[in-house]
């Protein structure tokens, strides 16, 4: 009996804790923070384009993102860059961008832009030059993906690859919910 | 946070690696701990890997079949090693059917085989702190606090490590100590401890889902938990006093 009382004390602490616990200023600000992790804003940068000009992340605000990043001599990235053009040949007019940075720093111009060739790639390729945006994305290993939706916060982070075309078709379906 | 451990040219998902090295520990402690429950240990063993195959296999084929339009261009990739293709919920329950339907078909009693199960629970739950530890999520809510850790743009109550710090105290207080009192108490006792745990750690974290104007959504799932393991709880006790009542009274 006396059992059945400390239970029925442990459920009652337990919803005064929960009471105790409501966040009324919302907890998940991650959203309105930049860090390079699923459920927050996806940092900011700017860099020049393969092609000549620059590429912005701001620019495309309103439209489901992918960046990807990515080397010439990085197995994986080879692997799964066919995909990724397939997919965005698939959904770049419904609201999708694919922006591929190149770890430059770590590359050649010339191999990333036979790579380039080779691949027949028709999205905007950037060129981290110096390290900055990688740095920035904490990027430990290549390819590294960010799916990022329209409000700018990144929804799911995939490390390492090759990524699995049905992997790339099913964030991008569900990041295209958000943008329609 | 270390989401890649790198091994030469290799790059290891450490929160995946994590969740594998505390599979096989849990599979270690909690068969050398089936002769306790009753169970065979080769049995508890197979048990787990049904139930392991059956986590597998289900999430993955109950995920497809949520995003069927997503795998028809590449219909190999239901075989890719990708687990961001998976219902997480969805290979829970199946797993849990598998080991049911394994469980009775090898004539295995409930309580004893969850009493027998538990230290291989509780080592996975260690496993799953250290994963979110080391990928960065479940991550805590902002603090001013001096031990508060500068993390994902602002300083944090060190969630993760309050996880894996009480998932280890359950592991060692009822996994591992020899159990005294009825079949399926080890098994309750961990649920209420975990749930409790759950429940009181939740209110540290910042990516709660907040509902009805900002109660965590999952405080009510773990205190409803709470609420079934302290119900079973009190069960078997009631029946197993019940049990000596009838004893004294046949003597």
């Amino acid at each position: 009996m006396q059992r059945r009382w400390m239970d029925v004390v442990i459920l009652i602490v337990g919803l005064v804790w929960i009471g105790l616990s409501v966040d009324r200023s919302g907890s998940a600000t991650a959203g309105r923070i930049p860090a390079p992790q699923a459920g927050f804003l996806a940092p900011a940068w700017e860099l020049p384009a393969q092609d000549g000009g620059t590429i912005a992340l701001a620019d495309w605000r309103g439209q489901a993102v992918i960046v990807n990043f990515w080397a010439s001599w990085c197995g994986p990235c080879r692997l799964e860059m066919p995909a990724f053009q397939r997919v965005y040949e698939e959904y770049g007019d419904r609201g999708l961008t694919i922006l591929a940075v190149n770890a430059t720093w770590q590359d050649s111009r010339r191999a990333m832009q036979s790579f380039v060739e080779e691949h027949g790639l028709t999205f905007p390729v950037a060129l981290d030059e110096e390290g900055r945006v990688s740095r920035l994305y904490r990027v430990s290993a290549l390819p590294t993906t960010f799916f990022i939706g329209p409000d700018g916060v990144i929804s799911k982070v995939v490390i390492g690859g090759p990524l699995a075309e049905a992997t790339l078709r099913t964030e991008v379906e569900r990041l295209l919910q958000e943008v329609r | 946070m270390f989401p890649v451990i790198q091994v030469g040219p290799l790059a290891i998902q450490a929160a995946g690696l994590f969740v594998i090295v505390a599979v096989y520990v849990g599979v270690m402690l909690s068969s050398r701990r089936a002769d306790q429950a009753g169970v065979k240990a080769e049995t508890l063993e197979n048990l787990i890997v049904s139930g392991l195959m059956g986590f597998l296999a289900g999430g993955r084929v109950l995920f497809a079949l949520q995003h069927w339009s997503s795998f028809r261009a590449s219909p190999l990739d239901l075989l890719s090693p990708n687990p961001a293709l998976f219902d997480v919920a969805g290979g829970m329950g199946i797993g849990a059917l598998t080991v049911l339907i394994f469980g009775r078909r090898k004539g295995l009693a409930l309580w004893p085989t969850l009493d027998a199960l538990t230290p291989f629970l509780a080592t996975l739950m260690v496993g799953v702190g250290l994963a979110h530890l080391a990928d960065g999520s479940a991550f805590g809510r902002e603090t001013t606090l001096p031990w508060g850790i500068e993390l994902h743009g602002a300083v944090r109550h060190p969630s993760q490590v309050y996880e894996v710090a009480t998932a280890l105290f359950i592991l060692w207080w009822v996994g591992l100590r020899r159990a005294a009192g009825p079949a399926g108490m080890r098994f309750l006792n961990f649920v209420v401890w975990t749930a409790g745990a759950w429940l009181f750690l939740e209110a540290f974290r910042g990516d709660s889902t907040l509902i009805l104007g900002g109660i965590r959504l999952e405080q009510v799932v773990a205190w409803a938990v709470l609420a079934l393991g302290l119900a079973g709880r009190g069960s078997i006790i009631g029946r197993k006093d019940d049990g000596e009542r009838q004893e004294e009274s046949r003597r």
